[in-house]
């Protein structure tokens, strides 16, 4: 069990090691010659206006509300559905109890026209 | 215990008595020996990628009636060797006014998301990484890593495309995510397990894409969100936004890009033969019998896998080249107002269908799971088919803005 994360450990540490090596194995033999113009921005050859980490009207703001909502509460039900076989039917339909609850949530959401893109 | 039958145990056991032998300790010869397995996984699954960049080009190439790459060796299969080469060589350019740091942990990341999958991966029932008991779990964790070295990426160009790109792929994220972590927990209640290896040998009888096939269907679509590929590409759409995310990236980085992208559909792939098609399993009891015993074999196990997950990364293909780019706003309203409820009602019938009928003989079980999907199918299309014929009637005449506007005029 504990070796298993051990496992997992060394796995996320060579697996951000390998991708480094072709890159730094292409820093040793490509060529760099930068230049102004060479690192301008590519703006389809229009001269870039501005900085482009300005702020920035972000439409799908209340999605991301309800995704975190469902997000969260979806981790909720895997201990659910991990022991499903075990529980009565009773405690299977309270969990289906609180998806309405999530599903009450969405439709709110949607009648109150904000599951348009806006 | 020999090779054949048991390849990984026999290679660690022999590993282990060697470095024990040398006066290590136990704990350390472990973790050697789990370095030395994880970059021979990671190498195998870079190989891999290398020939799936042929294997793409292939495909695309008989789906737009090309002959694609015939050059290079026989079939055209150095050309990725060649292009690997080629990618190395080319000069490396950083946008001026770029984020050092996040710009190269973008690509980086990219390919790193891709391999942690691999880390679960049930290649056969004795060659694996490892077998959490939370696999699931890891593999949504996992995977948003992809959507994070896109946004990571996009934002530290300092290109406004790139910048563009990147939002869509929170809106893509933060969407799609939703039924798929759904949908997964279809498998968790039909196995009744989260590890890998549990739901493979949950489905030695029957395969889950049979009992839930609107599950498959669902994870299927959602998968294709975020991995970004078309008809969910609104994250590169050449034709608005150049190139997207990797816009401003050149050489070996965007071939990283290209590379991650291309291991992550064949991943996808692979997961969705292990939730749905069995995984290296499934053979429907027929490995059971005597003249059959031999697909119990690990390395036949593997080819069947492999067989699959290809099977699935050209179902992907399939659908990426044939079908046109969305619009964002269709893309959001598809998720949150179709995709999601169905999901929430799949998952919903699976859980009280498999209590209900967890009484009855197998064939029972799966017959009235199957039934029960159809059926939703059926309503759902009804559905659809109302809401149509009500908009054709009620709704607004699709005309395009300019003639509407020259209407009003006159």
């Amino acid at each position: 069990m504990q070796n298993d994360w051990l496992y997992v450990g060394i796995f996320l540490v060579i697996g951000i090691i390998v991708p480094i090596v072709p890159l730094v194995f292409s820093r040793l033999v490509a060529p760099r010659k930068p230049n102004p113009i060479k690192q301008s921005t590519y703006e389809c050859g229009i001269e870039t206006v501005g900085d482009s980490w300005v702020q920035f009207k972000a439409q799908y703001y209340i999605f991301a509300l309800v995704f975190l909502v469902f997000d969260v509460e979806t981790v909720f039900l895997f201990p659910w559905a991990l022991s499903l076989k075990q529980l009565p039917l009773f405690v299977v339909l309270e969990g289906v109890l609180f998806i309405a609850i999530l599903v009450a949530g969405l439709v709110f959401t949607w009648r109150k026209g904000l599951l348009e893109w806006a | 215990m020999d090779f054949l039958n048991d390849p990984l145990n026999f290679i660690a056991g022999w590993m282990r008595g060697l470095l024990t032998g040398w006066g290590l300790a136990d704990g350390l010869a472990t973790v050697i020996i789990y370095f030395i397995g994880i970059t021979v996984l990671i190498i195998f699954a870079m190989t891999l990628d290398i020939i799936l960049v042929w294997v793409e080009r292939k495909v695309v190439a008989r789906f737009q009636d090309r002959l694609g790459p015939n050059r290079i060796g026989p079939f055209g299969l150095i050309q990725p060797f060649a292009d690997i080469i080629k990618l190395i060589i080319k000069e490396d350019i950083t946008p001026a006014g770029a984020d050092k740091l996040l710009y190269n942990l973008g690509p980086v990341l990219a390919i790193a998301s891709v391999i942690f999958l691999w880390a679960i991966l049930p290649l056969s029932a004795k060659i694996f990484g490892v077998d959490l008991n939370v696999a699931v779990l890891y593999l949504v964790a996992a995977g948003s890593l992809g959507t994070l070295s896109i946004i990571v990426g996009g934002w530290a160009s300092n290109n406004k495309y790139a910048l563009l790109g990147a939002f869509r792929m929170v809106a893509n994220m933060i969407s799609y995510e939703i039924p798929m972590v759904v949908v997964l927990l279809i498998p968790t209640i039909l196995a009744n397990s989260m590890s890998v290896q549990g739901i493979t040998q949950a489905q030695s009888g029957m395969w889950f894409a049979i009992l839930s096939p609107l599950g498959l269907v669902i994870f299927l679509i959602s998968a294709i969100a975020e991995l970004g590929r078309s008809p969910f590409d609104l994250n590169e759409a050449e034709s608005e936004i150049v190139a997207g995310f990797h816009i401003e990236y050149t050489g070996m980085k965007f071939g990283l890009f290209y590379a991650g992208e291309l291991l992550h559909a064949f991943t996808f792939g692979g997961f969705i033969a292990v939730l749905f098609f069995g995984g290296y399993g499934g053979f429907f009891g027929l490995e059971k019998i005597g003249f059959f015993s031999w697909l119990n074999n690990p390395f036949i196990q593997a080819m069947v896998f492999l067989a699959k997950a290809m099977f699935g990364y050209w179902v992907i293909m399939w659908i990426k080249y044939s079908m046109p780019r969305i619009r964002i706003d269709h893309m959001l309203a598809f998720n949150w107002k179709f995709l999601t409820p169905l999901a929430l009602v799949v998952l919903v019938n699976t859980a009280i269908l498999s209590k209900v009928l967890g009484g009855l003989p197998n064939w029972g079980y799966d017959l009235g799971m199957f039934l029960s999907n159809i059926l939703i199918s059926v309503i759902t299309v009804e559905i659809l088919r109302a809401y149509g014929r009500k908009q054709r009637k009620t709704g607004v005449k699709l005309t395009p803005r300019g003639v509407q506007n020259q209407e009003q005029a006159v």
